[in-house]
């Protein structure tokens, strides 16, 4: 359902994405690995032209899109099937939690405010935090912060979410909550692409994985060949530096 | 200076003062407000930037916009209100219309307020963490609703402090637009004082009815910055367990 071909970054002179190109199959969890600064986030937020692209085909359901030169409504569209986790929730600081899951359905959709309210309280009884429906951002700790940020992104119902590193900025002890309620929208078989340094949870929850480093795929496969017999040496040791 | 004769003077005087403060308070409160207004218009332009596949004309449009923009923010901020008030309202008066002193005096806070507040809505809008646009953004909220829902509000909440200081300043500042002869409370003390021949007793009313208005405004910014801030009514907590996802489970159970 998803395809980039050849998509190409570069910040001054640099090339932080050098020459990617991958598929995504409708259920597909691809987690995306690697180093830091090896362009896992840069890939993500080009895909959802958080960041503009310098090379690069994108396919969203037969459609083609050039990625560097994108125009505004052809951007609409594919955000429109598309949801984005950040590693910082980016939580509207100004809404409470449900207005911030139903901002979306009522300003970007045109949603009656009725059928949001339900909508949105819906998706917060999903991960679980419809009694903090009327709190603020700020009164909420990280890892309900992100749960509501997944159940805002949910709320659209998109095709495929991006989650950018979404446990990082948590403390450890917040971490599980969010890993569970990723790991139910897997067994919805929602589409996914996470990037993440969580191994031992990409291990479980993934169909695929991609191995970057130095803004190119090195590696990629099933869970079971990256982490237990990865091919390449670079993904070898980035493997052991985790084991450690 | 004698504290009886203070009294006496306001005990006297007081319809007179009662009409320069409503004046003053009239003045300064529509002058702050429309200035917010203009603050918020020129701002609010003023903190869009324009990216890079943006067509040439919006890119000369914002150019032409900024040029003009920054010439009326150094304007009016680089000189004073009084010089800028009798040129505005003899300039008018002589060459247009013969108008209103009061309307004269509120065009001039309120012009004047604007180049203030431009440049406090701009830093406000400017100091709103960008994830909060790409957030509305990647929910698929045009530019022009993320600004209105998002960024505004909040940046309205962070400049806030500076937004009520600019009204204080003007309940004291509306003083010298006594030059134009509005019945504001400057020009009243004027007159009382010229009728008593009691200058600092006269004044030193005036001193502290001003002191009086500024504090009780300042008291009511305050109240309503409180409001603004939504104060945490429990201490944020996590759920340790995960019985409440209910994520899901129906279909899989």
């Amino acid at each position: 359902m998803l395809e980039i071909k050849n998509l190409k970054k570069k910040y001054d002179n640099d090339y932080v994405l050098k020459d990617i190109s991958f598929k995504v199959e409708k259920g597909d969890i691809i987690s995306i690995i690697g180093p830091s600064g090896c362009g896992k986030t840069t890939l993500l937020r080009c895909l959802n032209f958080l960041n503009d692209s310098d090379q690069g085909q994108l396919i969203f359901d037969e459609e083609t899109y050039d990625m560097a030169n994108i125009n505004k409504k052809e951007i609409n569209e594919i955000r429109k099937k598309t949801g984005f986790v950040f590693q910082n929730y980016n939580l509207f600081l100004n809404k409470t939690a449900l207005q911030n899951v139903t901002e979306g359905l009522i300003i970007a959709r045109k949603m009656a405010k009725e059928e949001a309210i339900k909508i949105g309280e819906e998706m917060l009884n999903k991960v679980g935090l419809l009694d903090r429906k009327d709190y603020y951002p700020s009164q909420l700790s990280g890892g309900q912060q992100q749960r509501i940020a997944i159940a805002r992104a949910l709320a659209l119902n998109p095709e495929i979410i991006y989650f950018d590193e979404p446990t990082s900025a948590l403390d450890p002890e917040l971490i599980g909550e969010v890993l569970e309620v990723i790991r139910q929208l897997a067994l919805e078989k929602r589409t996914m692409i996470i990037v993440s340094h969580e191994m031992h949870f990409v291990k479980n929850i993934s169909t695929k994985v991609i191995f970057m480093e130095d803004g190119l795929i090195v590696e990629e496969g099933g869970p079971e060949d990256i982490f237990d017999n990865p091919k390449e040496k670079r993904t070898k040791e980035f493997l052991e530096s985790y084991r450690r | 200076m004698s504290l009886n004769k203070c009294l006496e003077i306001f005990l006297k005087y007081w319809p007179s003062f009662l009409l320069g403060i409503k004046t003053t308070l009239f003045v300064s409160l529509i002058g702050t407000i429309i200035g917010l207004l203009i603050g918020l218009l020129v701002g609010g332009l003023r903190a869009i930037n324009v990216d890079d596949n943006s067509s040439k004309l919006k890119k000369f449009l914002k150019k032409i916009f900024n040029l003009i923009s920054t010439l009326y923010i150094e304007i009016f901020r680089g000189t004073p209100m009084m010089v800028q008030a009798v040129f505005i309202y003899y300039l008018v008066y002589t060459n247009i219309i013969p108008w209103d002193k009061v309307v004269a005096a509120i065009f001039v806070i309120s012009i004047n307020t604007g180049a203030y507040m431009s440049e406090i809505v701009r830093s406000g809008i400017q100091a709103v963490d960008v994830g909060q646009k790409e957030a509305s953004r990647a929910l698929g909220v045009s530019n022009i609703d993320t600004m209105l829902h998002v960024i505004l509000p909040q940046a309205i909440k962070n400049a806030f402090p500076a937004i009520g200081n600019e009204f204080i300043v003007n309940i004291k500042d509306s003083s010298v637009l006594m030059i134009i002869s509005i019945t504001e409370l400057m020009f009243q003390s004027n007159s009382i004082a010229g009728t008593t021949y009691r200058f600092s007793e006269t004044y030193f009313v005036t001193a502290c009815i001003y002191l009086l208005m500024t504090s009780i405004a300042s008291f009511i910014l305050h109240k309503i910055e409180k409001s603004l801030s939504h104060t945490t009514t429990s201490l944020p907590q996590s759920d340790t367990n995960f019985s409440s996802i209910s994520l899901a489970k129906e279909e899989n159970s």
